[in-house]
């Protein structure tokens, strides 16, 4: 059974429909690259997906619990739309990391607040996790004392914190240097092999090929073309996708 | 009249000035607060009558706010509100100037509570909404953002405004002398009236600049604490 269902997802804002009809599935363990040209609804969907926009239509399911249906007419509480954000981590472009806490109370924060465990559990699966992403001598610095890169492997490793099912990042890596950029790609990278189900939009085109299982190509707010990444990135179909494609070549 | 004699007579105006600074700020700084959240309510009637009052509060002189409080008791009910818990206080307990003092504090506590609420408009609008968002897909509640997150943030980056406010609060206190109550400078412009006295007038300054001096280092102080992170 696919971990997340997702199915005839609209979204206006205001007069503007930026998502029209998206449907998708995603299998436990798999990664999936959504890409496409600026303003075609990516981070919206990630945004609707991650609850901090109100969908307009359609149905989102995580492994078997029905999160969203806008058939239910009944009201969403506050309380519903903490646990469903629970089933999903997000990692901003910009990391927005907690400045006035270390890299080891970015981690701890929620799950303490939320009573995930005892201090002592908490505090040993954020290092675990700092370790993870190659952070063990910083887990005592303030996040204006990392570089972009290691900012953003906190966001990664706070986000894990909470075991969520689906790790989704916008663009994680367009608002770094390109050395920086490899770190927190391989960061990605070493999660896959310990089987994080994830959702990455990016600009990165040779990481979506060799990193994902599947790549979804968006423009206008709909799914033109997906497939698996050999597919859709070095053979695509669709004339869009094929242009779209084209401009990224002549640009690198 | 020698020069002890002078300063320690000085020196009971500027008790009064230091309770009137004292009380506005630990009246007006949380004040500004519910003010503050009421300027960016939701709801259109609240932010609009609270950003009024604002407008007024912050548009029209305090010596002004002053007078209004003082004697706008007796004008609408006919009753010297103040005037009465002046002579009642100093026929019961011997304290002169309690009434007055009331209506002066009420209005520093209103006037400054309006500025500190503006301030901390500002401090909390500051915040980027990707903190706030950090903290929704981490499922927190509002509330637990706003106490965790959000507020220190905001005290970092309202320390600078708020100490240009406490400082220029300590010499406003100089206003209360406008209905007689008997701060530092009331008790200078006493001595020049009856002493022909006129040096301990400007020998007033010195009680503002060593307590300025002080609340400087301890304001600079609080600054430097909250530095150790960048926002
Ligand atoms: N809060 C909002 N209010 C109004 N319009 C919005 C809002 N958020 C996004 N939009 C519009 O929705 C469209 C899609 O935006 P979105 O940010 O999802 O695109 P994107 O694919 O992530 O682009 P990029 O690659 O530049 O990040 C844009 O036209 C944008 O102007
Ligand atoms: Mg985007």
């Amino acid at each position: 059974m696919a971990i997340l269902e997702v199915s005839n997802i609209k979204k206006s804002f205001g007069k503007t429909e930026v998502l029209k009809d998206i449907s998708f599935t995603l299998e436990k363990g798999d990664v999936l690259s959504i890409i496409g040209s600026s303003g075609s609804g990516k981070t919206t969907l990630l945004r609707c997906l991650n609850f901090l926009e109100t969908t307009d239509c359609g149905k989102i399911v995580a492994d078997g619990e029905v999160l969203f249906d806008s058939e239910d007419k009944t009201k969403m509480t506050d309380e519903k739309i903490r646990e469903n954000r629970l089933n999903f981590g997000l990692v901003f472009q910009n990391f927005n990391l907690f400045p006035q806490y270390t890299v080891l109370q970015n981690l701890t924060l929620a799950p303490t607040l939320l009573k995930k465990g005892d201090d002592v559990t908490i505090k040993q699966k954020a290092l675990e996790l700092i370790k993870k992403v190659g952070l063990e001598e910083k887990a005592d610095f303030y996040p204006c004392q990392l570089s972009g890169g290691q900012q953003q492997r906190v966001a990664i490793a706070r986000a894990l914190a909470l075991n969520p099912k689906i790790l989704f990042f916008d663009e994680p890596t367009s608002a770094l240097d390109p050395e920086l950029t490899m770190e927190v790609l391989n960061v990605i990278k070493g999660l896959k092999e310990s089987g994080c189900t994830m959702v990455i939009v990016t600009h990165e085109m040779a990481f979506a090929r060799d990193v994902s299982d599947k790549v979804i190509f968006m423009d206008g707010g709909v799914i033109v073309e997906q497939g698996d990444p050999e597919q859709v990135i070095n053979n695509p179909q669709n004339e869009r996708t094929k242009h779209f494609l084209n401009r990224y070549k002549e640009n690198s | 009249m020698s020069f002890l004699e002078v300063t320690a007579f000085l020196f009971d105006g500027f008790k009064i000035s230091l309770l009137i600074f004292a009380v506005t700020l630990l009246c007006g700084a949380p004040l500004g607060l519910p003010i503050a959240f009421c300027s960016m309510s939701r709801f259109k009637i609240v932010k609009s009558i609270s950003k009024v009052i604002v407008w007024i509060v912050r548009g029209i002189p305090l010596m002004l706010q002053i007078f209004i409080i003082y004697y706008v008791p007796g004008l609408l009910f006919g009753y010297q509100l103040f005037g009465q818990i002046d002579r009642y206080m100093f026929i019961e307990y011997g304290i002169a100037d309690a009434g007055r003092i009331t209506a002066v504090l009420i209005a520093f506590a209103l006037n400054y509570a309006c500025y500190f609420s503006e301030i901390y408009r500002g401090g909390i609008e500051s915040i980027s909404k990707g903190q706030y968002e950090a903290g929704y897909v981490l499922g927190l509640t509002k509330s637990q953002i706003f106490r965790k997150i959000i507020l220190k943030q905001v005290i970092q980056r309202i320390v600078p405004p708020m100490s240009n406010e406490i400082i220029t609060l300590i010499k406003d206190t100089a206003l209360a002398n406008c209905i007689m109550v008997c701060e530092i400078i009331k008790n200078a412009k006493e001595l020049a009236a009856t002493k022909a006295l006129i040096w301990p007038l400007f020998f007033t300054g010195v009680f503002y600049l060593v307590f300025v001096g002080v609340l400087t280092v301890v304001l600079n102080k609080a600054e430097k604490k909250l530095s150790y992170f960048r926002s």
